[in-house]
């Protein structure tokens, strides 16, 4: 049995006009821990809100553990941990009245789940009768998921939870996470960040309500089809008015004080006769390097070719 | 019921942690029923009055002395033109300007008959109005013991017969405002407390999101709901009582009906009133829209209500508006068993609106509740 199920769900706002998740489907296996990847607006939040049973869907199917979101949204909500994107335990209870609150509700208490949320507890334990909503936003979020974390779920559910934390938290979490995955517990995380894909097992490329891809992120990255050149020179900002005009190059984008650079299957074919090309057009300084292509590179080719096949959304991005 | 049990730990532990909220919800009232009372006093006192005597007499010296002895006005000034009395008028410093004619003795004593002139500053409708009929008693009071000194003379006057009217006020024999208007303003808090911040609670769950993380967890609807009234209906229930408290001991007001259908009343009326706060929850996304909507009915509520005006005078659309609200039923009520010592028998009717009130906006608000979610 998987552990979360998708079947060609929709689902629209504002009675059919905004389309938010376009038939998606999609399947997670036990024990998983699998990464949601898309920018912001692009069906995240809502793919986890009609799997968290807080949201109906239009169309299409969903079980999660083996329970339709539906028929038998009670005991999902008796097996499923929630944590939302933007901080929703009570701020002026303190770090233990919330944890305590929540283990309540689900009829077990801190002590009977300890173990599981001891390596993160103890790192707040010291803020134990501190208001949750005076705490720092990295201390919230391990509040937060201590609190997702104390009836023992099957499945977490994490909607972007390292939006608005600082690199070093988010690699702490990152870290939790895959301890977590080790007693058992499915995961589902969504993140903005194509950085915190390749943490993950498996990941879907999510964009305007379509999956693009699902597949391990090295077997995404792996499938990159071309070339991909790093690219520097002076005036990083002419020269990618440049490239994106000429006829050699298929797209073109910056990344830090690097273009990523694709070309069209014509005459130049290594880093050294795209230097050559760059140079004739006046600029100093070059620097161009073939390079691995990320997770993110990949992601841009996808949607490009999504769009291109889609005439809704087509624009010219050279 | 256990989760019940924990929802309302957590409610009780919220409430008293926010210790303004706290101290709005017990102060706010007791200062409030101590003032209001004071500053809605409706016995109108000090009425300047401008005197403009051209007379001169000792008649218009008998006159101008009995209204300044029956303590209802205050003389400002005595001017010698009527332009210059009502120039005060004008200004603002007097409410009221009477000018006694010249030959006012004379004609009244040889004619039976004269004119005074009252001009009276219309602004201040109540205080013109009263001030005009108190004025017009004085000087009715004067006629009568001027028509015994001049009976000898003139014998038709005397002639007339005269029906003479003695009344009592039944269950307010002084006719003092307080007694009026106490119950009402206490009816007036319980409502503010109940509705607004009943109302602001839920919407301020939703506005936080606290209300998603409740909704993942196998709660349900009822003890969410449930947990959210008990701990209002529980201050408002402590509210009630203070307000009785203070009304006894600053007004001297104590209930003359059964306390126990009082209280019971007070109960579904609470019940009826939290039930309007959810259902104004259910219809807005945060707390400023859930003030807005709340103010707008509460000053419909309160202007309607029979709490300044009576009921019975408006007209009729508008006395249906205000039989529709709840408000108007407990204000009726309370002063019929505290002032009237009304018991359950002549309540009945209203007893039966309120459970009807309790039962519809409830439904309604969880109806709707469901559905948003």
């Amino acid at each position: 049995m998987k552990a979360v199920t998708l079947k060609n769900i929709v689902k629209t706002y504002d009675e059919g006009k905004v389309l938010a998740v376009d038939d998606i489907s999609l399947e997670i296996d036990k024990g998983e821990l699998f990464g949601l990847i898309g920018p912001d607006g692009a069906g995240k939040t809502s793919i986890f809100r009609i799997l968290t049973t807080l949201l109906l869907a239009d169309k299409g199917t969903a079980s999660v553990d083996g329970f339709d979101v539906v028929k038998d949204y009670v005991s999902i909500r008796e097996r499923i941990g929630y944590m939302p994107g933007k901080f929703s335990l009570y701020q002026d209870l303190t770090v233990k009245e919330n944890l305590h609150f929540f283990a309540t509700l689900f009829d077990t208490t801190i002590q009977e789940n300890y173990e599981l949320i001891k390596d993160i507890y103890d790192q707040i334990k010291p803020f134990n009768n501190r208001r949750a909503g005076k705490l720092s936003g990295g201390m919230k979020q391990k509040l937060a998921l201590c609190c997702a974390l104390i009836h023992k779920p099957e499945v977490l559910f994490l909607d972007e939870p390292t939006t608005g934390v600082d690199a070093v938290s988010r690699r702490e979490f990152w870290e939790m996470l895959k301890r977590l995955k080790q007693q058992g517990i499915t995961i589902l995380v969504s993140t903005p960040y194509m950085d915190e894909a390749i943490l993950c097992e498996r990941i879907a490329l999510i964009q305007h309500g379509r999956l693009m891809s699902v597949d391990t992120p090295q077997n995404i990255i792996a499938a990159y089809p071309v070339k991909l050149y790093a690219v520097k020179a002076d005036n990083l900002y002419t020269l990618l008015s440049d490239l994106r005009k000429s006829e050699q190059v298929e797209s073109s984008f910056a990344f830090g004080e690097y273009l990523h650079v694709t070309l069209t299957s014509g005459d130049i074919s290594n880093a050294s006769e795209l230097k050559k090309h760059i140079a004739a057009q006046g600029h100093t300084n070059i620097e161009v390097e073939e390079m691995a292509p990320t997770i993110e590179d990949s992601f841009i080719r996808l949607t490009n070719e999504n769009q291109n096949r889609n005439p809704l959304h087509k624009f010219n991005n050279r | 019921m256990k989760v019940l049990g924990y929802l309302l730990q957590k409610e009780f532990i919220q409430i008293f942690r926010d210790k303004s909220i706290l101290a709005m919800m017990f102060v706010m009232p007791t200062v409030q029923l101590i003032l209001i009372p004071l500053a809605m006093n409706f016995d109108v006192k000090n009425i300047d009055i401008v005197m403009v005597d051209n007379d001169h007499s000792s008649l218009s010296q008998q006159l101008i002395s009995k209204i300044g002895a029956s303590g209802y006005f205050r003389y400002v000034h005595a001017e010698p033109s009527y332009k210059k009395a009502l120039s005060h008028i004008e200004n603002g410093n007097a409410d009221l300007a009477m000018e006694i004619p010249a030959g006012f003795e004379r004609n009244l004593v040889r004619e039976g008959i004269q004119k005074l002139s009252l001009s009276v500053d219309g602004i201040n409708g109540t205080k013109a109005a009263l001030g005009a009929a108190y004025l017009n008693a004085v000087i009715a009071g004067f006629n009568k013991t001027l028509s015994l000194n001049i009976t000898g003379i003139t014998q038709q006057t005397a002639a007339q017969p005269v029906i003479d009217i003695t009344f009592s006020n039944w269950y307010n024999p002084l006719g003092e405002y307080k007694y009026y208007i106490v119950p009402g303003v206490l009816v007036l808090l319980l409502t503010l407390i109940g509705g607004f911040i009943s109302a602001l609670n839920i919407v301020k769950e939703q506005e936080l999101g606290t209300i998603e993380q409740i909704n993942v967890t196998p709660v349900k609807k009822w003890e969410f709901i449930v947990g959210k009234m008990v701990p209002f209906w529980v201050i408002g229930m402590i509210v009630f009582t203070l307000g009785l408290i203070v009304s006894w001991v600053v007004y001297g007001i104590l209930p003359g009906g059964n306390i126990e259908v009082l209280y019971s009343f007070a109960a579904i009326y609470l019940i009826a009133l939290l039930g309007f706060g959810l259902l104004i929850s259910t219809y807005s996304d945060n707390q400023l829209q859930a003030m807005f909507i709340a103010y707008f009915f509460m000053l419909i509520f309160m202007l309607m209500s029979g709490l300044f005006t009576s009921v019975e005078s408006m007209p009729a659309w508008a006395r249906m508006i205000a039989n529709l609200t709840p408000i108007t039923h407990f204000i009726k009520v309370v002063r019929m068993i505290v002032l009237k010592g009304s018991g359950f028998a002549d309540i009945r009717t209203e007893f039966i609106y309120m459970i009807l009130f309790a039962v519809v906006l409830n439904g309604w608000a969880i109806w709707n509740y469901k559905k948003t979610n």
